[in-house]
């Protein structure tokens, strides 16, 4: 089948491409519904990523959150019409010891294939999980980057001490909410404060503890271990703030992008004893322990939907451009298109 | 899945004569692995919406189209194969007729038409246009004219040349309300009847409303041996 591809040809041009869909056994495919930005999109919009990176990976479509319909599946996994989230990670091995997402060789959408940017996405079943009924459509479109947050709080469980009285969340953005949401659900004894620059923006994060500004941190507050989802160039203050505020033998989190490498004070790492991961992505486990989370904390997905931005409707291409460039304004919140292309 | 009396309709009545030397239908050519035909039944296929894909032939190649489909397409049991008539119209006819006697018309079934020399329809376009036809009984895919009109009836001076801000260029899909499209085709005259080249026009002729839909400039028909290559320069991409 002749599948329109919708590829990011160079900064801020989009254009539509053609290409064979094989259709077998093997795949079921997808109508996506519901797609949304991320920042990782923008910087190949923009331009942004480094000219080489950009040389190497245009043309190529983006998006990586996204939603869809089960239009066709010869698998017989799924009834046709079946709602379901896409995994944009798609690995081609399997490694006791390493997750799919940290494989080199895994392939991801959006950065080393085409994203979800598509008339039709083809994928193995194991690729796709259902939705829970009723769900608000426009907030599940960007179920991958709660997945995420889901990801490194799993992985948080596993490597930190369990003196887990009080958890900072640095960060007052998307992935700021989301994080300290999920982390008040997953765990619910722990207080989860939030430091961050905005007040007004930080208000929103209602079911948190306390909030703080960065330039204002009381000098007795303890925290016993810290989550950075700044990114970018604040990243170094972000986590120097947490090395100095955090409690000795605590676990930093980083989840933050930065283009550049990011200066860190190693001295008092070594002396406070602290355990620093990075997390990225995530796989198929944490979809669906994610969507068990949804299925026992509804309030969830409602809360989720609060920081839902601008929808767009798609009908042509130049409505793409337009949601991305809307996008790059917001203060916060997600860009959602609504895809009718 | 609920009946849902959608039903794709896709016509490879021509056999092609206008693509040059060519031993088989248009319809048959190959872009990319497949014949255009496989690509264009792919598309309907795709789409839950519709409850049987009627493809209608030319007798002689009935047999042929039956054994491609079936090599070529995935879950292909929800394809019919039947013969088409002496025009674009009267195979439209078989179309409802088949629908009719194998599974029932009333006034709601719905018929997309669309060539099956233009397998870069999209999934937008096929839905809209059951939409509209849901809606208002019938309408007909199209483009924006980028080129001027020029009208002449001698053929040899220009008649007139219409503003070009309100002229299109007509595609497919045409979708109807498919009991309604044939009781007024059976309504005309055979001479009526016979300069019709298109379904839209028959709703126009008898001042019937025709919605239109948003084509696309790629949604191209093979029809010249230009247009091949022009198909296979837009299936550019490796998948």
């Amino acid at each position: 089948m002749l599948n329109t591809v919708y590829q990011l040809k160079a900064p801020r041009q989009f254009e539509a491409v053609f290409k064979d869909m094989e259709l077998d056994e093997k795949h079921l495919v997808v109508r996506p519904t519901h797609l949304s930005i991320c920042h990782a999109d923008q910087r190949y919009y923009q331009g942004t990523r480094p000219e080489a990176v950009m040389r190497a990976k245009l043309p190529m479509a983006l998006i990586h959150e996204g939603i869809g319909k089960v239009v066709f599946d010869p698998t017989g996994t799924y009834q046709i019409g079946t709602e379901v989230v896409m995994i944009p990670n798609h690995p081609s091995e399997e490694d006791p010891y390493i997750a799919e997402n940290y494989l080199r060789s895994t392939k991801f959408c959006g950065s080393s294939k085409d994203g979800f940017m598509q008339e039709y996405v083809s994928l193995t079943p194991d690729r796709v999980v259902k939705l829970p009924e009723g769900i608000d459509k426009v907030t599940a479109a960007f179920t991958e980057i709660v997945s995420v947050s889901y990801h490194a709080i799993s992985r948080f469980q596993r490597f930190s001490h369990e003196r887990r009285d009080a958890i900072g969340v640095w960060g007052d953005g998307n992935l700021g909410y989301i994080t300290s949401l999920l982390l008040k659900k997953m765990l619910p004894d722990s207080k989860i404060y939030i430091f961050g620059v905005n007040r007004e923006k930080m208000n929103d994060f209602s079911f948190a503890d306390d909030a703080f500004l960065v330039s204002d941190i009381p000098e007795d507050l303890k925290i016993d271990h810290a989550f950075e989802c700044v990114g970018g160039n604040a990243s170094a203050k972000a986590i120097d703030q947490i090395i100095d505020t955090i409690m000795p033998e605590g676990t930093i989190s980083i989840l933050g992008v930065s283009e550049d490498p990011v200066p860190i004070n190693t001295r008092m790492v070594l002396e406070k004893g602290l355990h620093i991961f990075g997390s990225s992505r995530s796989g198929r486990a944490d979809y669906e322990g994610l969507m068990d989370l949804y299925e026992k904390n509804p309030d969830i997905p409602s809360y989720l939907e609060n920081i839902v931005g601008t929808q767009f409707v798609l009908h042509d291409i130049k409505d793409i451009s337009k949601a991305f460039e809307t996008d790059i304004h917001k203060m916060i919140g997600k860009t959602v298109m609504i895809w009718n292309e | 899945m609920e009946k849902t009396n959608i039903y794709g309709v896709v016509l490879a009545g021509g056999i092609g004569s206008r693509m040059g030397n060519v031993e088989k239908p248009k319809q048959f050519m190959e872009i990319g692995k497949k014949p255009i035909i496989i690509h264009t039944i792919e598309k309907f296929v795709m789409n839950p919406q519709f409850e049987r894909i009627i493809v209608l032939s030319p007798r002689q190649w009935i047999k042929y189209t039956q054994d491609t489909i079936r090599k070529y397409v995935l879950q292909c049991e929800k394809i019919d194969v039947i013969q088409g008539g002496d025009t674009r119209n009267e195979t439209i006819m078989n179309a409802i007729d088949h629908i009719e006697s194998a599974y029932g018309l009333d006034e709601e079934t719905i018929i997309v038409t669309h060539d099956s020399v233009r397998p870069f329809v999209t999934h937008r376009i096929l839905e809209d246009n059951i939409r509209l036809a849901q809606k208002s009984g019938a309408c007909d895919t199209v483009i924006p004219a980028t080129d001027t009109i020029v009208e002449s009836c001698n053929h040899q001076t220009i008649t007139n040349i219409p503003d070009r801000a309100n002229m299109y260029q007509g595609q497919t899909p045409q979708s109807f309300k498919a009991k309604k499209l044939r009781d007024i085709y059976s309504s005309l005259s055979e001479s009526e009847k016979k300069i019709l080249t298109d379904a839209c026009k028959i709703y126009v002729l008898k001042g019937e409303k025709v919605e239109l839909a948003d084509g696309e400039v790629f949604n191209i028909k093979i029809t010249y041996p230009h247009d091949l290559r022009m198909a296979e320069a837009l299936l550019g991409g490796e998948a």
